[in-house]
């Protein structure tokens, strides 16, 4: 009740505002860019430039200096301008201000569309972005990719998800390691049965992330950017419904918790053996390591259950890409840049095994040094080489919407306040599915739907 | 000669005018012509009159967070100000020893930054690893969980108290010392009693003092936004994004990236404040007189 918080929203309101009159950056086609010749590469790789380069991987540093050996004329600025959406926030206002954004910028691969819808990124296509396709998995590489086949970004990090799981827990009370969705349910019933301190696992209200993840290995196609004015939408179809039965069920009769993640009440839950599993990400084996470190030794990696016995699917949860803002004055050293960080043999291993990114180059996943390393905390289990296998199993043609914030605030508020107050998921797909459509309407889309 | 001396005044003014048209006046003009503009992911800014305006007032999800805290200003402001009366009566009252201590004790969480406190309250409320969780499950007995629907809107009313009780007890305190102390004698000769003299003497003194921090909290209550947005994280479910009217301007500029009917709910915010506050000054007016 200070009174200066009386300005807040007019300031936040402003700050934007003020910015958003400098300069409209919105363009409608891309019009098509003259490949760059080795010879205009070699100059602009000569000539002493500066570039700036947000991101939030930490001591990024030594990779930067791997490249700053190669190409001594270039200096490259890192800055930190916070992890994920506060980065985003920065990022629209400099690129609405028309000054201030980097020219490397690490985006994670849901945020793509997003970006490109406002023109803010650059085709890297006449940069040879286009040869370094085979570098990469091919769901990561379908990811930086435009509709028109444009290449938005180069991928840096990954995160197929799989289960993390306590085999402690699961021995004491005779649980296998279940294979399909119904075996879980089944020992999700069985385990908190046996003991009402325990979940099998815990499906966070608040983290649209692992539903989009769970929906894209259901096979689910959620959305679809047929043109730039065009976008489906279709968050109540089959796929969506048979989620929302399968969790709904799950959470009414109480054998799976909705505690939010990454709150204390979370990570207190981990180390103290309240969750059985976690449904995550090929990054987590390390977060846990450092996060639960009480309980080192007793987890173990395996893939998700699966909807049909035999059955190989998964989805992402997470990792990023390196992109380049449209407004660079150097396109070239940041195309080229961005293209070092993440295909440099030395810079990605480097990224792999100091900074525990888990990676999206094939290269890396069969790499002996990287899927061979065998931590104490999982028991002595290979757990890189189980999501290096996983990584293969994720299905290329998921897409993202073209402004994800709106629909991850919407999911919170329908679907996963659902889940969280254990009431009607299914009937909560329907108002998820007519609160983003009014969005898109309002944002001026033509929306379609099945 | 009579010109000059007008421009000087002007010229002593000029610094305060300056920084008050740059930074209040002209941001606020542009605040308002935003509102009226329509900014579209496709198809771009277009002008929209009171379009905005009239979108605002029938967003169900503004009016529920106006009614919101309108009923948190109603409960909350009330056991607050109480408070704060009260212990700025028993520090003034010379019957309490270490008055000193004590002054700075009940002040001490106005000065705990409110990011801080919010995570501090969030910890002290967890349902399940929480001290009062942890307490009440040790004494056989189930706890409420504070962050449930039911609760949610109390423990923000329980942090906002224990944040701002200090701040309001201050104000009514130097209050009271500014009174002159020939009406203690007054009263005293009139036979009154400690207790009548904290009634009929010292409360009425200090009317003015209590109006400003009612107004304060006021502003403050509609003007919610750290602590719900601090809590949001632990209790998704519950507070959302337009949980507060403050935190629904918030989101609808930076997450749905709707700038122009985000100026326009912050232009209604500061309406129903201003309403507000007049309402209760002609209210405290009307009764003071005869």
């Amino acid at each position: 009740m200070i009174i200066s918080k009386r300005w807040l929203p007019v300031l936040a309101v402003l700050s934007l505002g003020l910015s958003a009159c400098a300069g409209s950056p919105t363009t409608t086609t891309t019009p098509a860019a003259q490949n760059a010749g080795q010879a205009d590469i070699d100059k602009a790789m000569t000539t002493p430039t500066e570039l700036t380069f947000w991101t939030w991987v930490p001591q990024i540093e030594k990779e930067v200096a791997l490249f700053q050996k190669k190409y001594p004329a270039i200096k490259v600025k890192v800055v930190n301008a916070g992890q994920g959406e506060p980065q985003y926030t920065k990022l629209r206002t400099a690129l609405k201000a028309g000054s201030g954004a980097p020219d490397v910028v690490q985006i994670e691969f849901q945020y793509i569309p997003t970006f490109t819808i406002t023109g803010s990124l650059l085709d890297l296509r006449p940069y040879g972005a286009a040869a370094l396709k085979d570098k990469f998995v091919d769901w990561t590489w379908s990811q930086v990719t435009g509709d028109g086949g444009e290449v938005w970004a180069i991928p840096q990090d990954s995160g197929p998800m799989g289960m993390l799981y306590r085999k402690d827990i699961f021995d004491k009370h005779g649980i296998a390691v279940p294979k399909t969705w119904d075996e879980f349910a089944a020992a999700a019933r069985k385990l908190h049965a046996a003991d009402p301190g325990v979940y099998l696992t815990n499906l966070a209200s608040n983290q649209n992330a692992v539903w989009t993840g769970l929906l894209w290995q259901a096979g689910a196609k959620p959305f679809g950017t047929p043109a730039r004015d065009r976008v489906t939408i279709n968050l109540n179809d089959e796929h969506s419904q048979k989620l929302a039965t399968y969790w709904g069920g799950l959470v009414k009769e109480g054998v799976v918790s909705t505690d939010a993640d990454f709150t204390d009440q979370w990570y207190q839950s981990l180390n103290r053996g309240k969750y059985a599993t976690w449904l995550t990400a090929a990054w987590a084996p390390t977060f846990l390591t450092t996060s639960a470190k009480a309980t080192s030794g007793k987890w173990r990696a395996a893939p998700l259950p699966q909807w049909q016995a035999g059955q190989q699917a998964s989805g992402n949860w997470g990792g990023s890409t390196s992109a380049v803002t449209k407004g660079t004055k150097n396109p070239i050293a940041a195309a080229k840049f961005a293209e070092f960080l993440n295909t440099d043999p030395e810079s990605t291993k480097m990224m792999a095994t100091q900074q525990f990114l888990f990676p999206p180059t094939k290269a890396l996943l069969a790499d002996p040094e990287f899927v061979g390393q065998k931590p104490e905390f999982y028991g002595g289990q290979a757990v890189n080489k189980e999501f290096a296998a996983i990584s293969g199993t994720v299905s290329t043609d998921f897409q993202w919407p073209p402004f994800l914030d709106q629909v991850v605030s919407d999911w919170d508020e329908t679907v996963g306040k659902a889940l969280g107050d254990k009431g009607d998921v299914t009937a909560a797909l329907g108002q998820w599915q007519s609160r983003t459509t009014t969005y898109a309407t309002n944002q001026g889309f033509k929306v379609e739907s099945k | 000669m009579r010109r000059a001396r007008t421009w000087t005044g002007y010229l002593f003014v000029a610094p305060f005018l300056v920084v008050f048209v740059a930074m209040l006046v002209v941001p606020l003009a542009y605040a308002a012509y935003l509102s009226l503009f329509k900014d579209q992911l496709i198809g771009g800014t277009v002008f929209g009159g009171l379009d905005n305006y009239a979108r605002a007032l029938t967003d169900s999800r503004l009016l529920d967070g106006v009614w919101r805290m309108a009923r948190f200003f109603l409960t909350q402001v009330p056991i607050m100000l109480g408070l704060a009366l009260f212990f700025a009566l028993a520090l003034d009252s010379g019957v309490l020893r270490l008055v000193r201590l004590f002054r700075l004790g009940i002040y001490i969480p106005y000065a705990v930054p409110s990011v801080v406190a919010a995570l501090m309250w969030g910890y002290i409320y967890g349902p399940s690893f929480g001290p009062l969780a942890q307490l009440a499950d040790k004494l056989g007995i189930s706890s409420p969980n504070l962050l449930s629907g039911d609760f949610a809107l109390g423990s923000l009313a329980n942090v906002v108290t224990w944040e701002f009780t200090g701040y309001n007890m201050i104000i009514l305190y130097a209050a009271l010392r500014a009174i002159p102390p020939e009406l203690y004698e007054a009263a005293a000769v009139d036979g009154a009693g400690p207790w009548r003299t904290a009634w009929s003497v010292k409360i009425p003194a200090i009317r003015s003092a209590l109006l400003l921090t009612v107004i304060f909290s006021l502003i403050g209550s509609f003007q919610l936004f750290n602590e719900p947005q601090l809590l949001q994280r632990l209790a998704p479910n519950v507070i959302d994004s337009s949980y507060t009217p403050n935190l629904y301007a918030y989101s609808l500029a930076f997450t749905s990236q709707e700038v122009n009917y985000a100026a326009a709910v912050s232009f209604l915010i500061g309406l129903v404040i201003v309403i507000a506050s007049y309402t209760v000054l002609l209210a405290t007016n009307r009764r003071s007189k005869p």
